[in-house]
């Protein structure tokens, strides 16, 4: 572990497909800590996560991306994740033919970890995220459905233990019971080995399974209000509408 | 031309029937012309332009080379070695006493079939009937299942530093009985590193009513060779034909493989994978013959191109009249590795039938961006995302490979190979 080194986003601009999206982003993560970032569709979340994890076509402008003394604004993707940073796809790829053990194994020799662990890790893990044995069998989200697909990320995020992790819309496509499920994992890991978790998301349902520390409401590709977890309660009040309105609390 | 006249055929020997089918042949060659890239549709995008036969020779004899490494590999319960066409040795290791695997020359007559499955109009058949030293034939009677792979294993000889370059013909016939049960595997290998050979192999294969074949060739050639392979096939009353092809070696490495099922029920599942590095062009030209009622035919064809290669798949789906309730599949997928690769798939479907149903799929396309960002978001180097994306590509092909140890020995080629070609192309910064 890293130990108290901090996920810092500082200043971030980002544009994907020659069009600005996010006006400079701020958020700072420690280890262990939960903060989700609210947003309406449209807002930049997804944009956010890539930005972070340096998908090509999402292009960073200005500011930073950093875990604590190792800057990754700027890094190809493989390198941030050697870095510790992990990204829970929203809509998780199908890679036919490759299946999930193969990639684990490569996955953490990357990591310098040994491969061999890959196999025994991921049948703990499937079975803590109550994920059939067979689908470990499968070519990676092929044939998945799409709950099944978000908790096949969770699988891949609890087997590799990055220190931080975005998670892009994990709670879309899954019943009551599997996010429980996987909010569950999640909250765990922070503890565990003191995960640190960016969550993005638009249902504010998310935070009644996932414990928040900060919750971050982005508008319009910036950060319009911060605070903690009644801030989501206040959203459903008021809607995303007043917030961007209004002033950004600092 | 001037290499391949009548005197150089009759000077071959062998039985009377051999030597008889030979000069037939090339009396007949002197008719045929070598093809040409914009004469006809099966030569298309082919370098077959580029091929001047006056630098080969018939391959002369060579002293016995080793047995291929891939053909040791196979678990095989009797291997052929066959040296430039020629029948070295015939080792048994456990083969069914029934089935027979001779050398046409200890045959007093040729099989009965022998020639009718390829056409006898196109000019390199004819150049392997009038030149091929041998027939390998491989009899299996009614009812005997073989449990162990039949290897034939071809070793092709090069042009020395100032010798002619030789043209290695090969010849093999194999007739699965009724109800019978067998795998045959052909391997090719040697060939040029630096200097030129050519190799023209021509194979025929047949399965009775309710046989099943499994039929597979490997090629792994030098990378100066030329292989130009021409096979056969005919499948009877509710029997299978499985092939297999796997283009790995040579400069221009061709094979076309021509599947009738001609008695109803009949089946044939095609399989053929190729994998192109340097200036490689591989080549495969498939036609899905259905002459029969309720016949089915599955085709699944896959390649990978990288840095200046070029790969052509051409296929016919041919439904004649009569063949009703005929269901013929396929399949051609192409991964473009580099962007100074080409692939080019050529689906043809010619249906003569109304109740019939025919289905084909095919692409050509680089690595998905998607994938490559997925994998590498793991904490994979784009060279490790790659290799693994590429291997899955190839993944479902090489599962239905007919022959289970070749299905091993390919795995691991073509894990070889991509090593090889995405290895020292990203260096690995972390």
């Amino acid at each position: 572990m890293t130990g108290g080194e901090r996920l810092v986003v500082s200043g971030l601009v980002a544009e994907a497909g020659g069009v600005e999206i996010l006006h400079g982003i701020d958020l700072e993560v420690a280890p262990g800590e939960v903060h989700v970032v609210m947003g309406p569709n449209g807002s930049g979340k997804s944009t956010l996560a890539h930005a972070m994890m340096g998908r090509p076509g999402t292009t960073v402008t200005a500011g930073r991306v950093a875990i604590g003394d190792t800057e990754l604004t700027g890094l190809p993707s493989w390198q941030r994740a050697r870095a510790g940073l992990f990204l829970a796809l929203q809509q998780p790829i199908e890679v036919p033919g490759v299946h999930l053990d193969a990639l684990a194994a490569e996955a953490l020799e990357a990591a310098g970890r040994p491969a061999t662990d890959a196999a025994d890790a991921l049948v703990v893990e499937a079975q803590r995220l109550g994920l059939d044995r067979r689908l470990l069998a499968r070519a990676l989200n092929v044939d998945l459905s799409g709950g099944e697909r978000k908790r096949n990320e969770i699988l891949q995020l609890a087997v590799l233990r990055p220190c931080f992790c975005v998670l892009d819309e994990i709670d879309s496509g899954l019943d009551v019971d599997a996010l429980r499920t996987v909010a569950r994992r999640v909250e765990q890991a922070t503890t565990e080995w003191g995960l640190g978790v960016v969550a993005v998301t638009h249902f504010r349902r998310l935070l009644d399974e996932l414990r928040a520390d900060r919750v971050h409401v982005m508008v319009g590709g910036r950060i319009v209000a911060v605070g903690g977890p009644e801030l989501a309660d206040q959203l459903e009040t008021t809607g995303y509408a007043a917030l961007a309105a209004g002033p950004t609390p600092r | 031309m001037r290499n391949f006249g009548p005197e150089a055929s009759a000077a071959l020997g062998g039985p009377r029937w051999l030597a008889a089918r030979r000069a037939e042949a090339a009396e007949r060659l002197r008719g045929l012309g070598p093809p040409s890239a914009d004469g006809a549709e099966v030569w298309r995008y082919s370098p077959i332009d580029q091929l001047d036969l006056d630098a080969y020779h018939p391959a002369p004899e060579t002293p016995a080379p080793p047995v291929p490494a891939l053909a040791q590999e196979l678990g095989a319960g009797a291997v052929v070695l066959v040296a430039n066409g020629r029948v070295v040795s015939v080792e048994r290791d456990g083969l069914d006493p029934a089935v027979s695997v001779v050398a046409g020359s200890d045959l007093e007559r040729p099989p009965d079939a022998l020639g009718t499955l390829v056409s006898a109009n196109d000019f390199f058949v004819t150049l392997n009937d009038a030149f091929v030293p041998e027939v390998v034939v491989v009899e299996v009677p009614p009812g005997t299942v073989v449990e162990r792979p039949v290897v034939i294993a071809h070793w092709a000889g090069a042009a020395g530093p100032d010798g002619p370059a030789p043209c290695a013909l090969a010849r093999t016939f194999v007739h699965v009985g009724e109800g019978a049960q067998a795998d045959v595997v052909e391997v090719f290998a040697g060939g040029g590193q630096a200097g030129r050979s050519l190799v023209v192999p021509v194979g025929e294969v047949v399965v009775e009513d309710r046989g099943r074949l499994a039929y597979a060739m490997v090629q792994d050639l030098g990378p100066a060779s030329w292989q130009l392979a021409r096979l056969g096939g005919s499948v009877g009353r509710d029997a299978t034909l499985q092939t297999f092809t796997a283009g790995l070696g040579a400069s221009y490495g061709r094979v076309r493989f021509d599947a009738e099922t001609r008695g109803e029920g009949g089946a044939t599942e095609l399989t053929s994978v190729y994998l192109g590095s340097g200036d490689q062009i591989h080549d495969v030209r498939t036609m899905q013959d259905h002459a029969a009622p309720r016949t089915t035919s599955d085709l699944l064809c896959k390649g990978a191109v990288g840095e200046r290669a070029n790969s052509v798949y051409s296929g016919l789906i041919r439904v004649r009249h009569g063949a009703v309730r005929a269901d013929a599949m396929q399949t051609n997928h192409n991964l473009v590795l580099d962007e100074r690769a080409r692939a080019f798939s050529l689906p043809i479907l010619d249906i003569e039938e109304n109740d019939v149903r025919c289905s084909h799929a095919s692409s050509v396309g680089p690595l998905s961006e998607d994938q490559r960002y997925y994998l590498e978001s793991r904490g994979l180097a784009p060279d490790r995302a790659e290799r693994l994306i590429v291997l899955g590509f190839f993944e479902d092909v090489v599962d239905r490979v007919p022959v289970a140890s070749v299905r091993r020995a390919l795995r691991s080629r073509i894990a070889g190979r991509l090593e090889a070609l995405l290895g020292g192309r990203v260096t690995d910064g972390g």
